[in-house]
């Protein structure tokens, strides 16, 4: 079983290596760093040349907002590799015969989407941390801020993104390629549009709006973990920057508490479970 | 010691897919070393009996196992090769690739040997190092046929194989699947070409409709077209004689005064049989 599962993602990594969207994330994911170096240089320099304000107040502030930022893009271009590397995964595969010499053999249908996730999971995660470990590195030494957890944001965002890699595999069982790639994109923004709900009901102290922003991000926890990952950046900052920062445009940091990993988890099992029941009932 | 279980043994197999009964009540063996031809028209059950063996499709009722095992599990896929009628190769992968991935997939001790034989044996030697992307259909065709064979599968299930294939092709797959029943392997052919199923196979399973409506050796089901004999008064045709009758038939007719210039044996052909077999009921 282990061997198969490994050969199936062998398999899934090579044609992820010749697929153009990697090269298209890969080229998107450069110009982007490159623009945030730039942009986090330029506004530490006005920043620090402005006296009146106490600096290392406004330069908390100034960076954790850019490295959200930061952060809220990460997760968009891994969502699109994400997207990318699962949408085909298996009705996508089956209609254009790709599947069928596969499942055939003896492996089975659960080693074969173990494979695919684990090599989507893999390129899609991995891509978030690195990506993330440079956004951090950028702002620690061409800005002058350093996240008061390091670890902890780029792991709840890669966490994040292999959630999205279990939403897009589940679709592929459901959809054909094109369709599941809209689906889970339309799922990814339904995530980022509770995130700003819940901003706003905060900014006009609507508790019905944040309760409908909560429960959203927790039906779609990807949302849940990247509001976790933005809230870990200051997480130890308290008192008038935490507030401000709360409530920056790209903000929508809040602490998903004790249950949210247990929960992150059990939510990717739900949804495996139902992609392998699907495709194990699948007629192809 | 009990009968070695059939390679393919199908049961009063239906499927029905939604309203659509696609097969509704199928039976067929193929025994070990027997190359069972599957002739039928478009839309008759044949990919769907055969994805149900090899448990791509699930069966709505019915029994199928293979050399024993359910078919679908493990045990029978283990034995199984197939080749499907619609299937396509990752395109960034060489031919040699393609094989190593199913050798793995297949646990096949086989290494480097048995990948350059069956590739030998396609005809595709040359093709090793060549991507899936830069082939034409019909050396696809070839590398599915080999990659059925991965393994020396017990039971070969191959959906019109030979579709894509030039004439050379299609002999060289002929000779392929009489070199496979030497070895013992039991073959189910789908197929549109009446005159290959006929050249090779042993047996020959006719289904229409979901359901099977012939069933037999191909020289059974070529019933023969009776005795034509040409005399003075024209030519007369006898359509239940043989050929054991031909003698009698001449010397009745010669006793008759009749002259007698040509005799002819008529065989029927597999394709009339299957015209026949596979008609519309007439309402
Ligand atoms: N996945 C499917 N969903 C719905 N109907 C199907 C499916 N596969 C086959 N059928 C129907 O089942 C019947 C038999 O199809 P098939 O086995 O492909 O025929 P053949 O291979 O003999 O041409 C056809 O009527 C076809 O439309
Ligand atoms: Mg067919």
């Amino acid at each position: 079983m282990i061997a198969d599962v490994n050969t199936i993602a062998v398999y899934a990594l090579r044609e992820a290596l010749r697929r153009k969207v990697l090269i298209v994330v890969l080229v998107l994911t450069g110009a982007f760093l490159g623009l945030y170096g730039w942009g986090t240089a330029e506004t530490f320099d006005a920043v620090t040349a402005r006296p009146d304000e106490p600096l290392v107040r406004e330069q908390t502030v100034v960076g954790a907002t850019l490295l959200g930022l930061a952060m809220f893009v990460t997760l968009f271009l891994g969502t699109v590799l994400a997207v990318f590397l699962t949408l085909n995964a298996v009705r996508g595969d089956a209609e254009r015969g790709l599947l069928q010499p596969l499942v055939v053999r003896p492996m089975g249908r659960v080693s074969l989407l173990l494979g695919r996730f684990f090599a989507a999971a893999t390129v899609c995660g991995g891509y978030v941390l690195l990506v993330y470990g440079i956004a951090v590195l950028l702002t620690g030494t061409l800005g002058d801020f350093t996240p008061d957890d390091i670890v902890g944001p780029g792991i709840a965002l890669a966490a994040a993104v292999v959630v999205v890699v279990g939403v897009a595999l589940l679709g592929s069982t459901v959809l054909s390629a094109t369709a599941n790639g809209i689906a889970v994109f339309m799922v990814f923004g339904a995530g980022l549009a509770a995130g700003l709900m819940g901003q706003i009901g905060e900014a006009l102290d609507s508790d019905t709006l944040e309760d409908i922003s909560s429960v959203a991000a927790w039906v779609l926890p990807f949302e849940a973990l990247y509001q976790q990952a933005l809230y870990l950046l200051t997480a130890s900052t308290q008192n008038f920057e935490r507030v401000v920062i709360t409530l920056g445009p790209f903000g929508g940091a809040r602490d998903g508490g004790a249950l949210l990993w247990p929960w992150a988890v059990a939510y990717l099992a739900m949804v495996w479970a139902a992609a392998a029941w699907r495709f194990g009932r699948m007629d192809l | 010691m009990a009968e070695p279980a059939p390679a393919l043994s199908i049961a009063g197999l239906h499927k029905r897919f939604g309203r659509t009964a696609a097969l509704d009540g199928v039976d067929l063996e193929v025994q070990p070393g027997q190359l069972v031809g599957l002739l039928g028209p478009n839309g008759a059950g044949k990919s769907t009996l055969t994805k149900i063996a090899c448990g791509l499709v699930r069966p709505s009722e019915g029994a199928v196992h293979i050399a024993g095992h359910p078919a679908g599990s493990a045990a029978a896929r283990a034995v199984t090769g197939y080749l499907a009628e619609l299937f396509r190769f990752p395109g960034w992968a060489s031919a040699d690739e393609v094989l190593q991935l199913h050798q793995r997939l297949a646990r096949s001790p086989g290494d480097d040997g048995e990948r350059a034989e069956l590739l030998a044996r396609v005809g595709l030697s040359e093709a090793r190092h060549r991507r899936v992307e830069e082939m034409s259909k019909g050396m696809q065709q070839r590398l599915g046929i080999a990659q059925a064979l991965i393994g020396s599968p017990q039971l070969v299930l191959l959906d019109e194989p030979t579709s894509a294939l030039d004439p050379a092709g299609r002999r060289l797959v002929r000779d392929l699947l009489v070199d496979l029943r030497s070895r013992g392997v039991a073959v189910l052919l789908n197929s549109h070409l009446l005159g290959e199923v006929e050249q090779v196979c042993d047996h020959v399973t006719i289904i229409a409709r979901g359901t099977t409506v012939a069933s037999g050796t191909p020289s059974d089901l070529a019933r023969p077209g009776g005795v034509e004999i040409e005399t003075e008064g024209g030519t007369r045709h006898f359509p239940d004689a043989t050929r054991e009758h031909v003698p009698d038939l001449v010397a009745q007719l010669v006793g008759a005064g009749e002259r007698i210039y040509d005799v002819r044996v008529v065989t029927g052909t597999l394709e009339e049989a299957y015209l026949e077999a596979v008609a519309e009921p007439q309402p």
